[in-house]
C-alpha cells in the first residue's frame, strides 16, 4: 500500500463532508406530485463509511443524484465538503464532481475505445491536469488498486472484477472528498464482490470517505453506519 | 479541459468508428471534388480563351464589317460584305491621322479546296499583307513570310498553316513545293508555327469581328491580299477583317477613338449608333466569351453546392446518430467533470475535423479528377489554389455549421438521463 494515496490532510477529523438539511426532490408527474425525497437531514463525517440502503422506490436513487450532484434538489440546503451545491448551474455542478466526489456505477462505465489507464485520467483531463502529471497519477491509482500491469488493456480485456477496480481507480485518482459508490457490487460474483468491498476497507481504513448505496444487506453491512431510505425519507 | 485534449478525444472518437466517419466524410468529399473540378473547368475554358485571344496578337484591335451585312458575310463568302474596303485599311494605316497605330493588317478570305497531287483538303484562303505576322503575333516554324513587294505584285505564293500541311504533306517539307487553288499554283514558301490553341471558331459565335477568319489559326493557307482578290475572282475591294496593331497597351484606347472617328467620317456617318463597323478589343472579346462561359459555370456550380448541402445535412445526421449512440459516453463524462460547454466542444470539433477531413479529400480527388479530365474530354481544366483553400474552408464550414444542433443536443444531456439509458 503506498502512502500518496491516502486522503488529504484534514486535521479536524469529525469536520461534516457532507450535510442535508431538509432535503427535498419533488417530481411532478401530470397532476400528481412525487415527494422523491419528502425532507432528508444527514450529517457524514470525513472518514466515515456510511451505507444507505432501502427498497426500489424509496428514493434511494434520487438521494445518490443529489448527493452526487448529478441533479440538484428542488428544496433544502445540501453542502458538500463545505461548499453549497444546492442551486448550482449545469457547469458549477460539473466542476463539484471533478473536484470533490470519485463515482464507483453499477455499470463500470469505462469507455470501452481507451486503456483503462486512460480510463482512469479521465477526470484528471477536465480537471485541466497536464498531461505528464495525469500519466503518473493514474499509474499511482492503478497501483493502489493492484492493477498496474493491466494499464493499457482495454476494458474488454478485464474480468469485471478488474474493470470495477480500474473504476474505483479513477474514482480515486483525483483524491475527491467523497466516493460514491452507486451499487459497486450489483453486477459482480461473489469473489470479486469481496475484492471491490476489500478495497473499500481499505480506502477507509486510509481516511477516505466512502457512501455505499446498495439494496444488499450483506454488502451494507460493510459501513460503520446504514442509512435507511424509505418512502422519500432517511431513517 | 484544454484544446489538445478535446481534438485528441475527437481524433480518437473519429478512429473508433472509423466506418462511420468515412461514410459520413463521403458527401463532403463529392460535394467539393465536384465543385473543384467545376470551377476548374470553368476556369480552364476561360483560360482556354484568354489564350487564344492573347495568340491574336498583342495591344489588337480587330475592326470589322458592320452586323448588318455581316449575316450575308458569314455565309456568302467572305469579302462580300462591302463596308470595310482596302481604302479603310489604308486610311488607318496613315500614321498622320492615326498616330497611335503601330501595324495594320487587312484581311480578305475565302474558303477554297486546296490540292497537291491527288490530296484533297477544303480551307482558308486567306489574303492580308506582309505585316499580318506582326500584327497577329506568328512565328514561321519553316521557310518565310511573305514580302511587301510579293504583295504588290500578286506573286503566287503562299504561307500555311501547320494543320494544313499535315493534311495536304502528310510529313514532307512542304517548303518549295506547290498547291494548286482554282487552277492557280502556289508555291508554298514557309509554314507557320502552332498557334497552340485550337481554333478561334469559339469566338466567332461570339463575336462577328472574328467570324471574319471563320478558320482555324493553324488550318489555312495566307497569300498576299492581291493573289486572294484575282483567286476569289472579286473586283470589290471589301475586306473581312482588318487587324490593328496599337503602338502599346497605353495607347489601345486611343488608337480605338481615332478609327472609330476616322472610319465614321469616311463613311459619312454622323452618329456612332449607326455604324457599319465594328471594333473589338481583346478585352472586349474576352469578357464576351466569359460572359457565357460563367453561365455554365454558374449552373454546374450550383449543382455542386447542392451536392455540398446534401453532404452537410449527411454530417449533420451522422452527428445527431453519434450522439444518441454515444449518450452513455456523455453521461459517464459529464459524471466525471465535463461541462456542458466541454462537451458541446467535443462533438463540435469532431463535426469540423470530419468536414476538414472530407474537404481535403475532396479536394485532393478533384484535383486527381482536374488532371485526368483534359485528356479525356480535350478541355483544359485549371485548379487554383484560390478555389481550393475556398473549398476546404467550405467543407470545414459545413462541419461547423451542421456540427451546432448535434453538439448542443449532447450539451444538453443531464447526465442522470444519459447514464441511466440503456
Amino acid at each position: 500500500m503506498t502512502t500518496t494515496l491516502a486522503a488529504p490532510d484534514r486535521s479536524a477529523l469529525g469536520r461534516p463532508t457532507i450535510e442535508l438539511h431538509d432535503v427535498r426532490k419533488t417530481y411532478v408527474m401530470g397532476t400528481q406530485e412525487v415527494h422523491a425525497l419528502a425532507g432528508v437531514d444527514a450529517r457524514i463525517d470525513e472518514g466515515e463509511y456510511v451505507a444507505v440502503i432501502g427498497p426500489s422506490g424509496s428514493g434511494k436513487s434520487t438521494l445518490m443524484n443529489v448527493l452526487g450532484c448529478l441533479d440538484i434538489p428542488t428544496g433544502g440546503q445540501y453542502l458538500l465538503d463545505g461548499e453549497d451545491v444546492s442551486h448550482m448551474n449545469e457547469a458549477q455542478l460539473a466542476d463539484v464532481r471533478n473536484r470533490k466526489i470519485g463515482f464507483v456505477f453499477q455499470q463500470f462505465h469505462l469507455l470501452a475505445t481507451m486503456s483503462a489507464q486512460r480510463n482512469v485520467e479521465l477526470p484528471l483531463v477536465y480537471a485541466g491536469v497536464p498531461a505528464h502529471e495525469r500519466h503518473e497519477r493514474s499509474l499511482r491509482a492503478l497501483e493502489r488498486v493492484g492493477l498496474v500491469e493491466r494499464a493499457d488493456h482495454r476494458p474488454n480485456e478485464l474480468s469485471g472484477g478488474q474493470q470495477q477496480r480500474v473504476a474505483v481507480a479513477r474514482a480515486l485518482v483525483t483524491e475527491p472528498a467523497m466516493i460514491l459508490a452507486d451499487e459497486p457490487t450489483g453486477n459482480l460474483d461473489s469473489s470479486s464482490t469481496e475484492d471491490v468491498l476489500g478495497l473499500f476497507r481499505e480506502l477507509h481504513a486510509a481516511g477516505r470517505t466512502i457512501v455505499l448505496i446498495t439494496h444488499e444487506h450483506e454488502v451494507a453491512e460493510e459501513a460503520d453506519r446504514i442509512l435507511v431510505m424509505k418512502d422519500g425519507e432517511l431513517t | 479541459m484544454g484544446f489538445t485534449e478535446t481534438l485528441w478525444t475527437a481524433l480518437d472518437a473519429i478512429r473508433n468508428h472509423r466506418m462511420r466517419s468515412i461514410l459520413t466524410m463521403l458527401g463532403i468529399v463529392i460535394g467539393i471534388s465536384s465543385v473543384v473540378v467545376t470551377v476548374g473547368l470553368g476556369q480552364g475554358a476561360q483560360d482556354d480563351v484568354r489564350k487564344e485571344i492573347a495568340s491574336l496578337g498583342s495591344n489588337l484591335l480587330i475592326v470589322s464589317p458592320g452586323s448588318s451585312t455581316s449575316s450575308t458575310g458569314t455565309r456568302g463568302g467572305f469579302g462580300s460584305s462591302t463596308t470595310l474596303t482596302l481604302s479603310d485599311a489604308d486610311s488607318i494605316a496613315d500614321s498622320s491621322v492615326v498616330p497611335d497605330v503601330k501595324r495594320v493588317a487587312p484581311v480578305a478570305s475565302t474558303s477554297v479546296s486546296l490540292v497537291n497531287g491527288s490530296t484533297n483538303w477544303t480551307s482558308q484562303l486567306v489574303g492580308t499583307t506582309s505585316a499580318w505576322q506582326q500584327v497577329r503575333n506568328r512565328t514561321l516554324s519553316a521557310g518565310r513570310f511573305f514580302t511587301a513587294a510579293e504583295v504588290a505584285s500578286g506573286a503566287n505564293v503562299t504561307v500555311l498553316g501547320s494543320d494544313t500541311v499535315s493534311e495536304l504533306f502528310s510529313g514532307q517539307s512542304p517548303v518549295g513545293q506547290t498547291v494548286t487553288v482554282d487552277g492557280q499554283q502556289l508555291t508554298v514558301i514557309g509554314v507557320l508555327k502552332s498557334s497552340g490553341t485550337s481554333s478561334t471558331s469559339s469566338l466567332t459565335g461570339s463575336s462577328s469581328s472574328s467570324s471574319s477568319t471563320g478558320s482555324s489559326d493553324d488550318d489555312q493557307a495566307v497569300v498576299p491580299i492581291t493573289t486572294e482578290q484575282r483567286i476569289s475572282g472579286t473586283t470589290s475591294t471589301a475586306l473581312s477583317t482588318v487587324y490593328v496593331e496599337a503602338k502599346s497597351s497605353a495607347t489601345l484606347s486611343a488608337a480605338y477613338q481615332e478609327i472609330d472617328s476616322l472610319l465614321l467620317n469616311l463613311h459619312s456617318i454622323t452618329s456612332s449608333s449607326d455604324a457599319d463597323f465594328q471594333i473589338a478589343t481583346q478585352d472586349s472579346l474576352l469578357s464576351a466569351a466569359n460572359s457565357t462561359n460563367k453561365t455554365l459555370t454558374v449552373l454546374l456550380a450550383g449543382v455542386a453546392a447542392i451536392s455540398l448541402l446534401v453532404g452537410g445535412i449527411g454530417v449533420m445526421n451522422i452527428m445527431l446518430v453519434s450522439v444518441t449512440e454515444r449518450i452513455k459516453e456523455i453521461g459517464l463524462r459529464k459524471a466525471l467533470g465535463a461541462t456542458p460547454s466541454a462537451i458541446r466542444r467535443q462533438f463540435l470539433l469532431e463535426a469540423s475535423i470530419l468536414g476538414l477531413l472530407g474537404g481535403m479529400i475532396g479536394a485532393a480527388l478533384g484535383v486527381g479528377i482536374a488532371m485526368a479530365l483534359p485528356s479525356l474530354i480535350s478541355q483544359s481544366v485549371t485548379v487554383s489554389p484560390v478555389a481550393l483553400g475556398a473549398a476546404v474552408g467550405v467543407a470545414l464550414g459545413l462541419g461547423v455549421g451542421f456540427g451546432v444542433y448535434p453538439a448542443s443536443r449532447a450539451a444538453a444531456l443531464t447526465p442522470i438521463q444519459a447514464l441511466r439509458s440503456e
